[in-house]
C-alpha cells in the first residue's frame, strides 16, 4: 500500500526531466553533434515515442538519458533528472546500480544482444542474481515465470536453449523478459521491432504494451516509424539534426502538425489506405552534416516553406496553446504565412517547393535540382 | 495457402514473364531439402509491376533470383517471351540476361567500392554496348542524370562518398544501361530513410513510364508494395496464397494470412483502434519440413481437418483476384 501511495504523488511530479541535454561526439573532422540541446519531461508510467530518421540523434538521446554514451570522445552535457537524482556527472558505478533495476532498455537487434555462446536462461539469471542477490534456484524461477509472461511457450525447455535455436521474434520476447527481470521504472526500447517481421512486430509491440500497462511502467519508445508510435503512445517527439523540432500529445500531432518537417515525414510514407500509384510527397535533399550544421533552422535547406529568417535565426521550441503542443517553427504550417512563404517560394522555383509540389521529382542532391531548371 | 495451380495466369500476347510450378530446393545436412520455394506460378504483362510480398524466409527473393536462373530453378518453367529461360543453352542464357536486371537490397554493398561510379554503371557496357569508351560514358552519363545523380561530378568518385539512396539511384542506373524489359527489384527501399524511400519510389515509378519497364518488386513493407504494384502476390513459406489487383486485395482480402499480415501493418493514424491482443506464439514452421496440405493452417484461425489434407488449388473470386485457400474470406463464385 505504501508503495501504492508513492507512485500516486510522483504521479503529478514528471519522473524524467531532461534540460538543454547534449552529446557530442569529438571525431578528427570537429565534434559532430548528435543531440544538440533537447529538452523534455515524462511523467510516471507514460509512454514516449521518439521518432526520427537515421541520424536524427534518437537513439544516442535515449542512450544518454541512461548513461549507456561512456566512451572517452563523448561529451554529454545538460541535465538528466531521474526522480530528482542528477544522472549527468554521476560515476559509471554510480550509474551502473540504476541499470536493470530502474532503466532498463530493448534494443533494435534480437540476433545480436544475446551472447550466442550462452544460453538464454543463464543471460536472464546474471543480472537478477547480482541486483536481486537471489540464489540459482529463486533466480531460475523467476526467469521462467519471465518467460511465461512474455507468452513464451513452454518456458522450462526454452531456457536451456541458446539464441540461435530461437527465431527473431522469440529473441526479442527474451530480450523483453531480460529488461523486465530486475522491474524498472523506466523501459527504453530502441527501435525494438525494426528486425521483425510485420506480424511479429504487432505481437511484440502489444506485449510491449501489455507489460507496461500491468507494471505500471514508463516508456520511451524510438523509432524511424509513425505508424508503431501512432496509436500506442502518449505522447510524441519528432527529432531532425539533434532536436525536437515537434512534441505533442500523439492525438494533438496527428491531428494538427505544425512543423513542416513533421508534416513532410507523413507525407512521404505510403499508406495502405492510398489508391496504388499514389504520388508520394518526397522530400527534396538530405540531413545536414552535423559537424557544419547549417546556420538558422535545420530543416531550412530542404523546407519548401523557409524563408530568410528561416536561415539565420534558429527558431525554439515553444509552447504554443494550453495542450503541451510545442514546435520550432518560424512559419508552422497550416497558418496564412505558410500558405503565402509556400506560394512565394513556388514563384521563385525554390527547387524544395515545385518537388513538394510535385511539378519536379524530388532528389538528394539539390545541386541536380538546379541544374534541371 | 498455399496453394498451387495455375488458374490465375494469364493467356495474352502482353505476357512478358510466366513462371509456372516454379519449384526451388536447397540440399541441407542428412540429405534433407530446404524446400524455399515449392511451386509457384505467376505471370507479368508487359509494363507492369507485380508486387511479391511476404514475411522473411517465404521464398520471395529465391524466387526473384531464380526467374535469372541465380541460381537455376530445381523444377519449373521461367518463359521471358515465350522463351523458356530454364532450357537455354548458358551461352543464349547469358545473352538473354541482358533483358532482365537486378537492383538488391544494400545499395552500398551492391556497389563495388573500389570502382569509381563511371566505371561501375558502364560495366555492362563494356560487355555488351557499343565499343567506344565516348559512346559507353555518352549513355551512362544520360542515365545518370535521368536517376537524379549528377554525372560530372560522380564520373571519377567511389560508393563511400554517396549516401545510401544516391547509391541506389546509382544502382538503378546500372541496371537501367542495357535497357532491360524486365526490373527485378529485391527489397529496394528497405534500407532507405523514409524520405529516401518516397523519393526512389517516385523515381521507379518515372522510370517505369518513361523507359516502358515491366518490374517484380519484392518486399515486406505492404504499404510500399501497394504503393507501386499493379498487381500483388502474397507468399507464405514457399507458395503463394493469394494474388489480386492491388487495391482489391487490400480492400477486400480472402486469404487468412493476407488479413492477418493487413492487420498487423501499423497504419500512422492514431485514431485507429489497435488490437492489443497477445498471443502465444509458435515458431514459425520449418522450410526442411512444411506442414501437408495448406502450409499456412498452423497459424491459421480458420483451419480444418480438410486444410491438412488437401493443398488448396487457385480458385478465381473476379476476374483480377484469385486465392488458394479452402475457407476464403470472400465467397468463390460457382461454388
Amino acid at each position: 500500500m505504501a508503495e501504492a501511495t508513492d507512485k500516486q504523488s510522483r504521479a503529478s511530479t514528471p519522473l524524467i526531466v531532461v534540460d538543454n541535454l547534449k552529446t557530442h561526439f569529438k571525431v578528427p573532422a570537429g565534434d559532430v553533434k548528435a543531440v544538440d540541446g533537447v529538452s523534455f519531461e515524462l511523467e510516471l508510467g507514460k509512454t514516449l515515442g521518439i521518432v526520427g530518421e537515421s541520424g536524427s540523434g534518437k537513439s544516442v538521446l535515449s542512450r544518454s538519458v541512461m548513461g549507456l554514451n561512456v566512451a572517452s570522445n563523448v561529451q554529454v552535457t545538460g541535465s538528466v533528472k531521474y526522480n530528482g537524482r542528477e544522472l549527468i556527472g554521476l560515476r559509471t558505478k554510480e550509474i551502473k546500480k540504476l541499470w536493470g533495476v530502474e532503466m532498463a532498455m530493448v534494443f533494435q537487434d534480437p540476433m545480436t544482444s544475446l551472447n550466442p555462446v550462452v544460453k538464454v536462461g543463464r543471460q536472464m539469471t546474471e543480472h537478477v542474481r547480482k541486483h536481486l542477490g537471489l540464489n540459482k534456484k529463486e533466480a531460475r524461477t523467476l526467469a521462467v515465470d519471465l518467460l511465461r509472461s512474455v507468452h513464451i511457450p513452454e518456458p522450462d525447455k526454452r531456457f536451456e536453449n541458446y539464441p540461435h535455436q530461437m527465431s527473431g521474434g522469440m529473441r526479442q520476447r527474451v530480450c523483453i523478459a531480460i529488461a523486465l527481470a530486475c522491474g524498472p521504472e523506466v523501459l527504453f526500447a530502441d527501435e525494438p521491432t525494426t528486425a521483425l517481421d510485420v506480424t511479429v512486430q504487432h505481437q511484440i509491440l502489444n506485449l510491449l504494451a501489455e507489460q507496461q500497462r500491468e507494471r505500471n511502467m514508463t516508456m520511451i519508445m524510438v523509432t524511424h516509424d509513425l505508424g508503431v508510435v501512432a496509436g500506442r503512445a502518449d505522447e510524441i517527439a519528432v527529432m531532425y539534426a539533434g532536436k525536437i523540432v515537434e512534441k505533442a500529445s500523439a492525438k494533438g500531432l496527428f491531428a494538427n502538425m505544425r512543423h513542416p518537417y513533421t508534416q513532410a515525414l507523413l507525407r512521404s510514407i505510403p499508406k495502405t489506405s492510398q489508391a496504388k500509384h499514389s504520388r508520394l510527397q518526397a522530400i527534396s535533399g538530405r540531413p545536414p552534416d552535423l559537424i557544419n550544421p547549417p546556420a538558422g533552422c535545420k530543416f531550412a535547406p530542404r523546407c519548401p516553406y523557409a524563408q530568410e529568417q528561416c536561415h539565420e535565426e534558429e527558431p525554439e521550441l515553444n509552447e504554443v496553446g494550453t495542450s503541451g503542443h510545442r514546435y520550432a517553427c518560424h512559419i508552422p504550417v497550416g497558418s496564412n504565412a505558410s500558405d503565402e512563404a509556400f506560394a512565394k517560394n513556388l514563384e521563385a522555383e525554390l527547387p524544395q517547393a515545385l518537388a513538394y509540389a510535385g511539378r519536379i521529382a524530388a532528389v538528394e542532391d539539390l545541386s541536380v535540382l538546379g541544374l534541371s531548371n | 495457402m498455399a496453394g498451387s495451380g495455375t488458374a490465375h495466369l494469364r493467356e495474352t500476347a502482353e505476357v512478358l514473364l510466366q513462371v509456372e510450378g516454379l519449384v526451388v530446393e536447397f540440399p541441407a545436412p542428412g540429405g534433407e531439402s530446404v524446400k524455399a520455394v515449392s511451386g509457384i506460378s505467376f505471370d507479368i504483362a508487359r509494363g507492369e509491376t507485380l508486387g511479391l510480398v511476404g514475411e522473411s524466409g517465404c521464398g520471395k527473393s529465391t524466387t526473384g533470383r531464380a526467374i535469372l536462373q541465380l541460381p537455376p530453378p530445381t523444377g519449373g518453367r521461367v518463359q521471358l517471351e515465350s522463351v523458356d529461360l530454364t532450357t537455354l543453352a548458358p551461352d543464349n542464357l547469358r545473352a538473354r540476361r541482358t533483358d532482365m536486371q537486378m537492383i538488391f537490397q544494400d545499395p552500398i554493398s551492391s556497389l563495388n567500392p573500389r570502382r569509381a561510379i563511371g566505371e561501375i554503371v558502364a560495366e555492362p557496357l563494356a560487355v555488351w554496348g557499343p565499343e567506344g569508351k565516348d559512346e559507353q560514358w555518352a549513355i551512362v552519363s544520360s542515365m545518370l542524370e535521368a536517376v537524379g545523380v549528377d554525372p560530372a561530378s560522380a564520373r571519377y568518385k567511389h560508393p563511400h562518398e554517396f549516401s545510401g539512396g544516391q547509391c541506389q539511384r546509382i544502382s538503378i542506373a546500372r541496371a537501367l544501361v542495357m535497357q532491360p524489359q524486365l526490373i527485378i527489384c529485391d527489397e529496394p527501399v528497405s534500407a532507405l530513410d523514409v524520405s529516401v524511400q518516397a523519393q526512389i519510389l517516385n523515381l521507379l515509378e518515372d522510370l517505369k513510364v518513361q523507359y516502358g519497364l515491366t518490374l517484380l518488386f519484392i518486399a515486406h513493407d505492404l504499404a510500399v508494395v501497394k504503393n507501386i504494384s499493379d498487381r500483388v502476390g502474397v507468399m507464405y513459406l514457399g507458395k503463394l496464397c493469394e494474388t489480386s489487383e492491388s487495391d482489391e486485395l487490400y480492400a477486400r482480402p480472402a486469404h487468412p494470412y493476407t488479413a492477418l499480415l493487413l492487420e498487423s501493418v501499423p497504419e500512422p493514424d492514431p485514431t485507429i483502434e489497435i488490437d492489443e491482443t497477445v498471443v502465444e506464439m509458435g515458431e514459425l514452421p520449418s522450410p526442411l519440413d512444411p506442414p501437408s496440405g495448406c502450409r499456412f493452417r498452423t497459424r491459421c484461425l480458420y483451419a480444418q481437418d480438410r486444410c491438412a489434407e488437401e493443398e488448396p488449388q487457385m480458385r478465381k473470386i473476379s476476374e483480377e483476384h484469385y486465392v488458394a485457400c479452402h475457407f476464403p474470406l470472400i465467397d468463390v463464385p460457382g461454388q
